[in-house]
């Protein structure tokens, strides 16, 4: 799997490279700003990015812009950000368009190297990894909306299937049965009006743009 | 400072009251330069009368008086300028400078600060050149009388003072010029009390004026002291965000690395190497809190809304935020609004017992409204705890106000208001 790193940190843009190096990953090309890491994807079209929010020259959000230009551009090339704090207008900003291949993490989650790689990994084939606090901010906000109805565990599974998890992953991260999850997601879906037609995929990914939609 | 200072060395001493102290010179060559500095002032009354010679029409007066008025308010700031300098030259004493009023002509006329100053050239001024005039005679008389000795047998016989023979006439004529010289000095001491009482009443700014002064003066110093701690909290967070965050997410990347991917290395090594892990995952966590505590990022680079949903979002307990704040106050009040939003939330979380926590932050035009309501158990003491008190003292250092309601059982409301520019 090919990636394109961009961070402004030498000692963590060389510590990244290591390590996806160490896992099996290609490292096409690592920059240090914004425009470095749009002329890289251009050139090596990566399967993903990995890239950080604040880099030069504004330390501002530098990396979300060029998140959104990669998006648009090439479609195909996932996008994982890593930030320092969690903004949630730039999660809603890189979800509005489309919830696949995006994750959206803390920077502090590299440490926790497997689970990184995973979210790593599954952003990269096509899901999403949004990190636990981003969700939580979201919820803060949502709270007169259809959403109110769902029960306090039931909140819980959406905002893990939010994070991108999986049944599977949702029942070891609650400690409950994978069947008692598959029953959480059947009423969320049923409090959410999607039922019928649609595949399970397909309505796990409008539950989980409804999650990310609601109140804003 | 200054002030205390010259107030200390304007004070009379009795040693000024003797002959020939140095005080008592000082207070000579004060008085005397004061002599042609007020009757400039005193010139600039009376020019008018002098030079229109005879003047009998109603309109005449009213000319002169006119020009009386006019020549000396055109030229007070000199003249007040100059006589500041010759109080702070010779005789040590800072007067304050009377308030500006800038270029504004009106304002400079309804000025009481204008008035009192032409007072002082136009009616305390004669009275000083009076009383320097009096102190320059008498030092010359005194030498004069008390030198007689010296010099009678030289004087011309035509001279008053020639009265040769009369030695107990020219003995009474020295004691009296002895007594003066005994005295004078006591006269410039006292033309200068007087002329010193006068300038600091008339010249500098009043009571009143000066008090506003010093309470302008206090606010702008503590707005630079709170304005100073809130940029060292800035700094002290980007040093630890550039630094050392970004050298721990390195290390514990590294030793995650080596947990993930070492084999073969013996059970104890790789145990101390999992906890080191774990304790640099710890350590992250902890310097995020800190950095939180100090001064977020986000709060600089997203504003309140932003900052509030993160500490929201992070509570143990769920918290309803809302935030309607179009227009951005000043950054040190942001960071009081949050230090109030994340200490309160702190305080419910520890005491209150709540299941729920409102808070709901609105500028209504130059004030910035936030109330925090939890349905917990109240009973807060507004006036314990060192919470509380921490929240008192940070809105007051940028002029808020804070009120708190708890009655027992709650709920416990907590309503700040900060003005939004300082």
């Amino acid at each position: 799997m090919r990636i394109v790193i961009a961070e402004d940190s030498v000692l963590l843009r060389a510590g990244l490279i290591k390590l996806l190096e160490t896992s099996g990953f290609e490292v096409a090309d690592a920059s240090g700003d914004a425009d470095g890491l749009l002329a890289a994807v251009e050139k090596h079209r990566p399967d993903a990015v990995i890239t950080d929010v604040r880099m030069p020259p504004g330390y501002s959000d530098e990396g979300v812009r060029a998140a959104l230009v990669i998006r648009r551009q090439w479609p195909d090339v996932a996008v994982l950000l890593l930030s320092q704090y969690v903004e949630e207008r730039y999660a809603a900003d890189l979800l509005a368009a489309n919830t696949s291949g995006i994750g959206y993490l803390l920077k502090d989650r590299v440490a926790d190297v497997s689970s990184f790689l995973d979210s790593l990994r599954r952003v990269a084939s096509g899901g999403t990894a949004l990190d636990p606090e981003v969700v939580a901010q979201l919820l803060v906000r949502r709270q007169n909306d259809p959403l109110e109805g769902l029960t306090p565990r039931e909140r819980d599974v959406l905002a893990l299937m939010a994070e991108g998890r999986s049944n599977s992953g949702i029942a070891e991260a609650l400690v409950v049965s994978e069947s008692a999850v598959a029953k959480h997601i059947n009423n969320i879906f049923a409090k959410l009006g999607l039922v019928g037609g649609a595949s399970a995929d397909h309505r796990r990914v409008l539950a989980v743009l409804r999650f990310l939609e609601g109140g804003s | 400072m200054t002030q205390a200072v010259s107030q200390h060395r304007a004070s009379p001493r009795w040693t000024d009251y003797l002959p020939l102290s140095r005080g008592a010179w000082r207070n000579t060559a004060f008085v005397t330069a004061g002599v042609p500095v007020h009757a400039v002032a005193l010139s600039m009354v009376v020019a008018s009368w002098t030079v229109m010679g005879d003047i009998e029409s109603v309109g005449e007066v009213l000319i002169s008086l006119g020009i009386s008025l006019l020549l000396p308010l055109v030229l007070l700031k000199p003249l007040t300028a100059v006589q500041r300098s010759r109080f702070w030259g010779l005789l040590g004493v800072d007067l304050p400078a009377p308030p500006s009023v800038g270029r504004d002509v009106r304002a400079f006329l309804r000025s009481p600060a204008t008035w009192r100053q032409v007072a002082y050239h136009a009616l305390v001024g004669p009275v000083l050149v009076l009383g320097g005039l009096l102190v320059i005679v008498m030092w010359a008389a005194g030498f004069g009388l008390a030198l007689l000795y010296a010099y009678g047998w030289a004087l011309p016989l035509h001279s008053p003072l020639a009265m040769p023979g009369q030695y107990r006439l020219y003995t009474n004529l020295t004691l009296s010029g002895v007594l003066i010289l005994l005295v004078t000095p006591a006269v410039a001491t006292l033309v200068t009390r007087l002329d010193a009482r006068a300038a600091r009443a008339l010249l500098g700014p009043s009571r009143a004026e000066e008090l506003e002064r010093q309470v302008e003066d206090l606010a702008e110093k503590r707005a630079g002291v709170v304005d100073a701690a809130d940029a060292e909290r800035r700094r002290i967070e980007r040093d630890l965000h550039d630094g050392v965050q970004q050298r721990l997410v390195s290390l514990a990347m590294n030793l995650g690395l080596a947990r993930e991917t070492l084999t073969g290395v013996p059970d104890d090594a790789m145990q101390v190497i999992t906890e080191a892990h774990t304790e640099a995952k710890e350590a992250l966590t902890e310097l995020r809190n800190v950095v939180r505590g100090l001064h977020p990022a986000v709060l600089d680079d997203r504003g309140l809304d932003a900052a509030l949903s993160g500490i929201a979002a992070r509570a143990p307990l769920p918290v309803k935020l809302r935030v309607d704040v179009p227009v951005r106050p000043a950054p040190t009040v942001e960071a009081v609004a949050y230090f109030v939003a994340s200490e309160a939330l702190t305080n419910v979380t520890k005491h209150a017992r709540a299941s729920h926590v409102e808070m709901a932050l609105a500028r209504q035009g130059d004030i910035l409204r936030m109330t925090i309501t939890d349905d917990g158990i109240g009973g807060a003491d507004p006036a314990g705890g060192t919470g509380i008190n921490g929240l008192r003292q940070r809105i007051a250092s940028v002029d808020g106000t804070f009120r708190i309601t708890s009655p027992a059982g709650g709920p416990t409301v907590i309503t700040v208001e900060l003005p939004c520019a300082l």
